[in-house]
């Protein structure tokens, strides 16, 4: 009789009932309850279920891209006008930071994030994340961050210096009170969460595969996520690293950035936006990976060029680290380097230009249904392609030299993330809100939503490139009439207007649609990725039995004569998941997933103690990492219960 | 009240004039390609057959290459990297040529940027023939002006749209930049790194001028504001010495010598106040002085509460610094 390190012996039940098609609902049912968050209102801070978690994420990103909206609206209602009195330049400062920073770091790389955490065991057909604790951890992260942040803001310490900080105006001696300290917390919160989710979503990918699903059969939208992940993992620490010396120097004095004693205010450029510039491109790469799974559904086929458009990802995700330096283009760096970043920010329009030019071609060979999600596609053409265009002008250091930091960038960083990530979610939104709710949502409003944002989006910012050429700079607060920027100004704020009905127009959709809409079976569209295998909205478990891929789009290519099209075998009482090989998917090994568990939220709280003492006193590190070591000992514990199940598995496989 | 001139797409001087010369060869290309790409796709839509949801797929793709296509997206990626290598090309050999503008003769200027407003110091020719000014840079026509930047606190970034590409001033760092203005007016400037509070008032005018004008007006600044004669403007003279005025101002040929504030030894001569905000009128001279924060909220100028009779004087005195 073996036994366990504790001297627990094996238990006496568990583990000996298996999943597959053959026990039908009943077996689904038990897998269903094995698999469920526990019930209550405690049970709901121990839920680790990845659909649980990534709803809670999902709606909490959206609240945030309400409230950057919102700070938005009230930029633009300043700026309606010229010499307007609405706001002073102390609020104002603080609204455009505000903005930047809760678009960026709190809506734009987490919602991508969330939507993967959902969809991608569904899509690679798996019952789990990796790291079930780790998600709901970095989502309470993220979830307290965002609330320091805007906590702060109502209680008027919101940041002042833009979202991208520079020093020496957050250094220090120029921003006074604990403004900058606020921001550089917040983004620490938001890295941490980031980063765990990159690596959930790069182990996720390469190890939970189902079965025959090879890197050569994986969905476009998993290689999307996969080469993001990456470049999360390589781009957020240059900013975690810049943030804490921000810290360093506020708190206990130290000079990085202070070039009195020696310290090269510069530096903080170079750490920022080598993450800042991947940051684009890690907000981009999902929304391309969306229109790949959106455009074959409704061109009736399968991609054109799916090795092109996997090699053009990976080349995206690569070249996004050679071009930060175009953002600093009008600093006094050496001009011969300037020029070899110019030829990297002419180069990755390569990449993308292939991709571009790949959904062209499945469109052209394709049977078409316009659905809404289709539309929003076709606005990602629209505006993206021109947001393309005019970043390769600021790629130029001489055309650069007079566009750089007024409204033309303005206009051309919402083209290309807009149009880049926001149309493309909006998109995914339509997409997969059946298999989210188990309802579909109006095609009508959705029309005229698509309609309202196209429009508003493009009365809303192409004027924006005008007035840049006019010489309007970025960042203030109010402008004087005599400039004449008024007019142009007042019809952007028109078309920000109109963009934000659209936008309401969804929202409103979609909590009606939500309750009231038409029943969606398990495919609505006729997609052929696993995740309309399963029933809308999906079951705890998944799948009740994990299926076996043939082909590109496992859907559209049913297992041949023979073949097996799904796999049995894995307990259906405990959390046993089957890993599979990094490159052909070949089963691998049998995992037990770990129990709910509060002490991911729990430690959650203690680093946030952490952190948010640390704004106010070094020793916050010190005493702070006590109660983190406790409550990550608690999570880490080995139980004898599970102990015991394990052992029984292994007695009965 | 005319701005001056502050328009990248109107330029007055060389090297503005390549940069407008490199846009237009970019927003032709970009726009041919754009409109390609939008053609493109509108063509593949309009020449799709049409669906329904749930039609079973065309999986004749799978297991078959599609050579038409294939020569299709190929043809579009060269076509792509041709008309990028044209894109670098053109953007280099301006670079080269905003690089040699010929700076024989040129002026030498040194410009400190501070939260924000601008000093301007001269410094060509011997030492006694160095001066300085505030918020307004003159230069003559036609010879080329070689700008040292330094910054006294934050980042800003130095922008004459009509004259030239923007350059930053970093702390700690010096740069430097060159122009020329080929014709006689005012250019106006501004400040284009977000630098705080009033980031959006810190602007400046350049005067460029005839050669003889540009060298009367040079002497004139060299010159010592003479005594005024007014006992009004004396005893304003008297109010800027003894208030807070001379801890930060100064004015030459007096005891008031501060630095951290805008030099005033020949204000009156200016055409605006306030880091280009404002016309120089004696209003808003007046009104300015009383209460910065009125005007520009966050300035680091105080409030000064005085009587309408001081004011008045103070206003005075300022209005004979010709």
């Amino acid at each position: 009789m073996s036994v366990g390190p504790l001297g627990e012996k094996p238990h006496p039940t568990k583990g000996r009932q298996k999943d597959g098609l053959a026990g039908g609902e009943l077996v689904a049912r038990v897998l269903d309850e094995t698999w469920r968050d526990p019930p209550g209102f405690f049970g709901w801070f121990c839920a680790v279920n990845h659909k649980s978690i990534a709803r809670r994420f999902l709606v909490t990103t959206l609240v945030f891209f309400a409230l950057g909206g919102l700070l938005a609206a009230a930029m633009r209602l300043q700026l309606a006008r010229p010499g307007n009195t609405l706001m002073g330049p102390d609020l104002y400062n603080q609204v455009f930071s505000m903005h930047g920073t809760t678009m960026m770091f709190l809506f734009a790389v987490p919602v991508m994030q969330a939507v993967a955490i959902y969809l991608l065991p569904l899509m690679l057909g798996a019952r789990a994340t990796a790291f079930p604790r780790l998600t709901a951890y970095s989502y309470w992260i993220f979830l307290f961050g965002g609330l320091l942040l805007y906590l702060a803001f109502l209680s008027n310490a919101g940041p002042e210096s833009g979202w991208f900080n520079y020093v020496p105006l957050a250094g220090p001696e120029y921003g006074a009170g604990k403004r900058s300290d606020i921001w550089a917390q917040t983004v620490t919160f938001t890295e941490v969460s980031a980063l765990l989710d990159a690596v959930i979503i790069i182990c996720t990918v390469f190890k939970m595969r189902a079965p025959g699903m090879a890197l050569n059969r994986m969905p476009l939208y998993a290689w999307a996520m996969l080469v993001t992940a990456f470049t999360i993992l390589f781009a957020m620490p240059a900013v975690a690293l810049a943030s804490s010396m921000l810290i360093m120097d506020r708190l206990v004095a130290t000079h990085f950035f202070n070039p009195g004693e020696g310290g090269d205010a510069l530096l903080w450029q170079h750490l920022f936006w080598f993450f800042g510039h991947p940051e684009v491109y890690l907000i981009f790469m999902p929304g391309l990976g969306f229109i790949s799974t959106i455009i074959p559904t409704f061109a009736r086929r399968p991609i054109f060029g799916y090795t092109a458009m996997v090699l053009s990802l990976v080349a995206t995700g690569f070249l996004s680290f050679g071009l930060w330096v175009h953002h600093m283009f009008a600093t006094n760096l050496p001009d011969l380097g300037k020029t070899f970043f110019t030829a990297a920010s002419l180069l990755i329009a390569i990449p993308t230009g292939v991709q571009i030019f790949c959904w062209i071609a499945t469109l052209w060979t394709g049977r078409l249904d316009f659905r809404t999600p289709l539309l929003y596609v076709l606005g990602f053409f629209f505006i993206l392609v021109l947001g393309g265009m005019t970043g390769l002008m600021l790629a130029s250091v001489s055309l650069d030299a007079q566009v750089h930091d007024t409204y033309f960038v303005v206009a051309h960083l919402h083209y290309v993330l807009i149009g880049g990530a926001v149309f493309p979610l909006f998109g995914a939104f339509h997409y997969w809100f059946p298999k989210f709710t188990g309802r579909m949502m109006s095609e009508r409003v959705g029309r005229w939503s698509f309609g309202l944002m196209f429009a508003g989006f493009n009365i809303a910012f192409f004027p924006m490139h005008l007035l840049g050429l006019q010489g309007m700079p970025r960042r203030v607060y109010t402008y004087p009439a005599e400039m004449g920027w008024g007019g142009l100004n007042l019809l952007a704020t028109a078309g920000a207007v109109t963009l934000l009905v659209g936008i309401l127009l969804t929202l409103v959709n979609a909590v009606r649609s939500a309750r009231s809409g038409v029943p969606a079976p398990a495919d609505p569209w006729g997609g052929g990725t696993l995740e309309w295998a399963t029933a809308s909205p999906p079951r705890m478990c998944n799948f009740p039995a994990l299926p076996v891929v043939h082909g590109r789009d496992p859907l559209w290519q049913p297992a041949p004569p023979e073949a097996p099209d799904h796999v049995a075998g894995l307990a259906i009482d405990v959390r046993e998941v089957l890993t599979t090989t990094v490159a052909e998917a070949r089963p691998d090994s049998r995992m037990m997933f770990p129990e709910s568990s509060p002490w991911p939220f729990l430690a959650a709280v203690a680093t946030t103690v952490l952190f948010v003492a640390s704004i106010f006193t070094p020793w916050a590190v010190v005493w702070g990492a006590i109660p983190v070591a406790i409550t990550l000992v608690a999570w880490f514990w080995p139980r004898p219960k599970e102990a015991a199940e394990e052992l029984a598995l292994e007695k009965t496989p | 009240m005319n701005p001056g001139l502050h328009d990248a797409l109107h330029a007055l001087g060389p090297q503005a004039a390549h940069i407008v010369d490199l846009w237009r060869i970019f927003l032709f290309i970009c726009t041919a390609v754009f409109a390609a790409v939008m053609a493109a796709l509108a063509y593949a839509l309009w020449h799709a057959p049409r669906s329904r949801t749930g039609e079973p797929p065309d999986l004749r793709a799978v297991n078959r290459p599609e050579p038409g296509p294939r020569r299709s997206v190929a043809t579009a990626v060269t076509a792509t990297v041709l008309l990028l290598l044209v894109l670098l090309a053109a953007s280099v050999f301006t670079d080269r040529a905003l690089a040699r503008l010929p700076l024989k003769d040129a002026i030498n200027i040194e410009v400190t940027a501070h939260q924000w407003w601008w000093t301007v110091r001269y410094v060509s020719g011997p030492v006694n023939e160095t001066f300085e000014t505030a918020n307004e840079i003159h230069v003559p026509v036609g010879r080329p002006v070689l700008v040292k930047l330094h910054s006294d606190d934050v980042i800003h970034s130095l922008w004459i749209p009509s004259l030239a590409g923007k350059r930053d001033l970093i702390p700690g760092r010096t740069a430097q930049l060159a122009f020329r203005a080929d014709r006689p007016g005012i250019y106006r400037g501004q400040c284009a790194e977000f630098c705080g509070f009033q980031h959006a008032f810190m602007a400046f005018e350049v005067h460029a001028h005839a050669p003889q004008d540009y060298e009367a007006w040079r002497r004139r600044q060299l010159a010592i504001p003479p005594e005024p004669a007014d006992p009004q403007a004396r005893r304003g003279k008297q109010l800027f010495q003894s208030l807070s005025c001379a801890m930060c101002h100064g004015v030459q040929g007096t005891p008031a010598q501060g630095r951290r504030a805008p030099d005033l030894t020949h204000l009156a001569s200016r055409r605006m106040i306030d880091a280009g905000t404002m016309p120089n009128t004696q209003g808003n001279m007046a009104s300015w002085i009383a209460d910065p924060h009125r005007h520009k909220p966050g300035v680091n100028m105080p409030a000064n509460p005085l009587s309408a009779e001081d004011l008045g004087a103070l206003v005075a005195y300022l209005g004979t610094l010709e």
